[in-house]
């Protein structure tokens, strides 16, 4: 096993390399981060100079490259052009962040398993069809239009929440941006449950669990359950990279200042350092949910061991 | 009811009425799947009875209605799509099919446990084969996780499983066949129940491996004895260990007898073509007998009796009418005790 992690661990670099690389070459390609700074006016070529020599953005590409990830493995992430260090603005937006995707990952693993336990359960029954039904619409209609008519019905209309989440952004008010984050891959992890159960319960050893005489709920949580959550844990790991870095309209809509939030200004002005700073990050979470995801599969399932 | 009472009265060495009478006894029983091609009739009366300490062998091919039968008895059927239609199912002189779920439930393992065919699938991949066998004691008898163990550690020595308090933490994939097939064993025994319920308990085993099973079922048995049905479609495996024998065809009981006068002498063609495919040593270089054809469709069974198509002996009667389970005997009319042919021509088949 501390082998397998270490491989593993190792394995990172390359793919940390290559993610961070294409990021800095894709920005760098997007247009002259100078030229979006003075706004619609050209700038003055005098500044204009003096800027580029300050950033560093006379030399060739792969030195700018070098310079920055050795900043970066120093704690540096490079200033903004607004003069805020990017770390800064990463201890404000990732706690955010992370406090969103905690209460979409819960949403997915509560709703998600419990609508797909009973469909899976009762497949073919009116339960079943309506909540197949209900998350095939979930998942044809954009983020967009049902974060907006969230917003719309319970924050403007019916006044149950407060449109706009506060720069504090605490739990309370996260709970519909978080749903709306998670409920595309809610709907995924209903139907990825649902299958799973279902094909599950007609196995041998769960009727063998019935034949011992044990209480249905316990056939079901001990038996069915740990089986057939094998693949759906797999899902939920690799959606937490996904989530973490794909909030920018659910972040847009309600006005967080989260990664999303952050990442689409960065974008918007061609803030290489703030772009390429916040995605690196993104990318060592993602790697480390993965690597997780497949410890994880272990421990759930000991007919797999990594040597 | 004259059919049950014939498989009641079978002769077993331990005697059924000084171990308390009959433990189980099937009456009429009919289960039914409904599917998208119409319904399949799997069991069409079954009548057969158990009592304690004596081991019953269902014989037959694969679609006969016989695993059918036995998931019916545990209470384990899909329902739906299957249903049970009439019939009743009477454990110690209650009939099972009217209890509630929960009545059922307690049975279940304390009284009636069931050994499946293939012990890999049949076990819980994920689950050590002590959590498994420990739940037995956990959730019937309310103990403790380190009781529950200790007591699995004891079932695994009592089944014979080498270095058992080393490997009571292991799973499923980490035994061998044989192994695995000890362990579902040890777990139908776990509560000492009245009635066991083999399942082809060798048929996914190796020759060598089966015997050994065979052996260890049978002696367990006799220690705590207990009422065995043995499901299988292995007429070398119940040769040595069945008292009785009720043959199955269709969803039907064709043919019962004592298990030493079966084999000497069939009263049903069915029986006779079975005993004959088994390969044996004077005939060896001859061409070894099959019988002809296949199991019928359980949709569409044959009218008649539904044997008619493959049989060596059918007449037209055959076509028509369903035999009923006839008391079979001796060609003076003496009666066979235990004996019964769903045959119209038993006497010839018996008799020569």
């Amino acid at each position: 096993m501390g082998r397998y992690v270490i491989r593993r661990l190792l394995q990172m670099i390359p793919v940390f390399i290559g993610a961070t690389l294409l990021i800095f070459l894709m920005v760098n390609v997007m247009g002259d981060p100078i030229a979006g700074l003075c706004g619609d006016r050209q700038c003055d070529p005098a500044t204009e100079a003096q800027l580029r020599g300050d950033f560093g953005l006379d030399k060739p590409v792969w030195q700018q490259y070098l310079t920055y990830m050795g900043h970066v493995f120093s704690g540096d992430f490079g200033t903004a052009f607004n003069g805020q260090k990017v770390i800064d603005l990463m201890a404000t937006a990732f706690p955010i962040t992370i406090r969103l995707t905690i209460v979409a990952i819960v949403f997915e693993i509560i709703v998600g398993i419990v609508f797909g336990v009973v469909t899976g359960l009762r497949r073919g029954r009116p339960v079943d069809t309506s909540v197949l039904l209900l998350t095939l619409v979930v998942i044809a209609v954009p983020t967009f239009v049902t974060g907006l008519l969230a917003q719309l019905l319970l924050g403007v209309t019916w006044h149950v929440i407060e449109p706009s989440v506060s720069s504090a952004a605490p739990f309370g008010e996260l709970i519909l941006p978080g749903l709306v984050l998670a409920s595309v891959s809610l709907a995924y992890v209903t139907r990825l449950t649902r299958s799973s159960i279902a094909e599950n319960v007609r196995s041998d050893y769960v009727r063998t669990a019935v034949a011992k005489g044990l209480p249905r709920h316990r056939v079901i949580t001990r038996h069915l359950l740990r089986n057939s959550l094998i693949p759906v844990i797999t899902f939920i790991g690799t959606d937490i990279g996904a989530l973490m870095g794909g909030a920018i309209v659910t972040e847009r809509i309600f006005n967080i200042h989260g990664v999303g939030f952050q990442l689409y200004q960065g974008i918007l002005r061609q803030n290489t350092q703030t772009v390429v700073g916040f995605v690196t990050v993104l990318v060592i979470v993602f790697l480390v949910a993965n690597l997780l995801v497949d410890l994880l599969y272990a421990v759930l399932d000991p007919r797999i061991r990594y040597a | 009811m004259t059919i049950t009472d014939i498989t009641a009265d079978a002769p077993s060495p331990h005697g059924a009425n000084e171990n308390g009478g009959t433990l189980l006894e099937v009456r009429d029983l009919h289960v039914e799947f409904h599917t998208r091609d119409g319904v399949a009739k799997a069991v069409n009366g079954v009548n057969y009875s158990v009592a304690a300490g004596e081991t019953l062998a269902v014989l037959g091919e694969s679609g006969s209605g016989k695993s059918v039968t036995a998931q019916a008895i545990m209470g384990i059927l899909d329902m739906p799509p299957g249903r049970i239609p009439q019939g009743e199912i009477l454990f110690r002189g209650q009939d099972m099919l009217k209890m509630g779920k929960e009545e059922r439930r307690l049975i279940r393992g304390q009284k009636i446990a069931m050994i499946f065919q293939d012990a890999l699938s049949s076990l819980n991949p994920v689950l050590s084969v002590g959590y498994q066998l420990g739940e037995m004691f956990r959730v019937h008898q309310g103990l403790s996780k380190k009781g529950a163990k200790a007591k699995s550690i004891e079932l695994m020595e009592r089944v014979r499983i080498p270095a058992a308090k080393e490997r009571v933490n292991d799973y499923p994939h980490q035994f061998s066949g044989g192994m695995r097939q000890r362990i579902m064993i040890a777990m139908a025994l776990a509560l000492e129940p009245d009635l066991i319920i083999a399942d082809e308990p060798t048929t996914a085993l190796d020759v060598t491996v089966q015997a050994q099973v065979m052996d260890l079922l049978a002696e367990l048995q006799r220690e705590y004895n207990m009422g065995l049905i043995l499901i299988t479609h292995d007429l070398g495996v119940v040769a040595d260990v069945a008292d009785k024998i009720a043959v199955m065809y269709a969803g039907r009981i064709v043919e019962t007898a004592p298990v030493r006068e079966l084999y000497k002498r069939p009263s049903h063609p069915y029986t006779r073509g079975l005993l004959d495919s088994i390969p044996r040593l004077d005939q060896k270089g001859q061409e070894l007998y099959a019988i002809k054809g296949l199991p019928p469709n359980l949709t569409r069974i044959p009218s008649g009796c539904a044997f008619n198509p493959r049989c060596p002996v059918a007449q037209d009667v055959c076509r028509t009418d369903t035999p009923v389970l006839h008391q079979v005997t001796e060609a003076d009319g003496a009666a066979l005790p235990g004996r019964g042919s769903a045959c119209h021509f038993w006497k010839e088949t018996i008799h020569g």
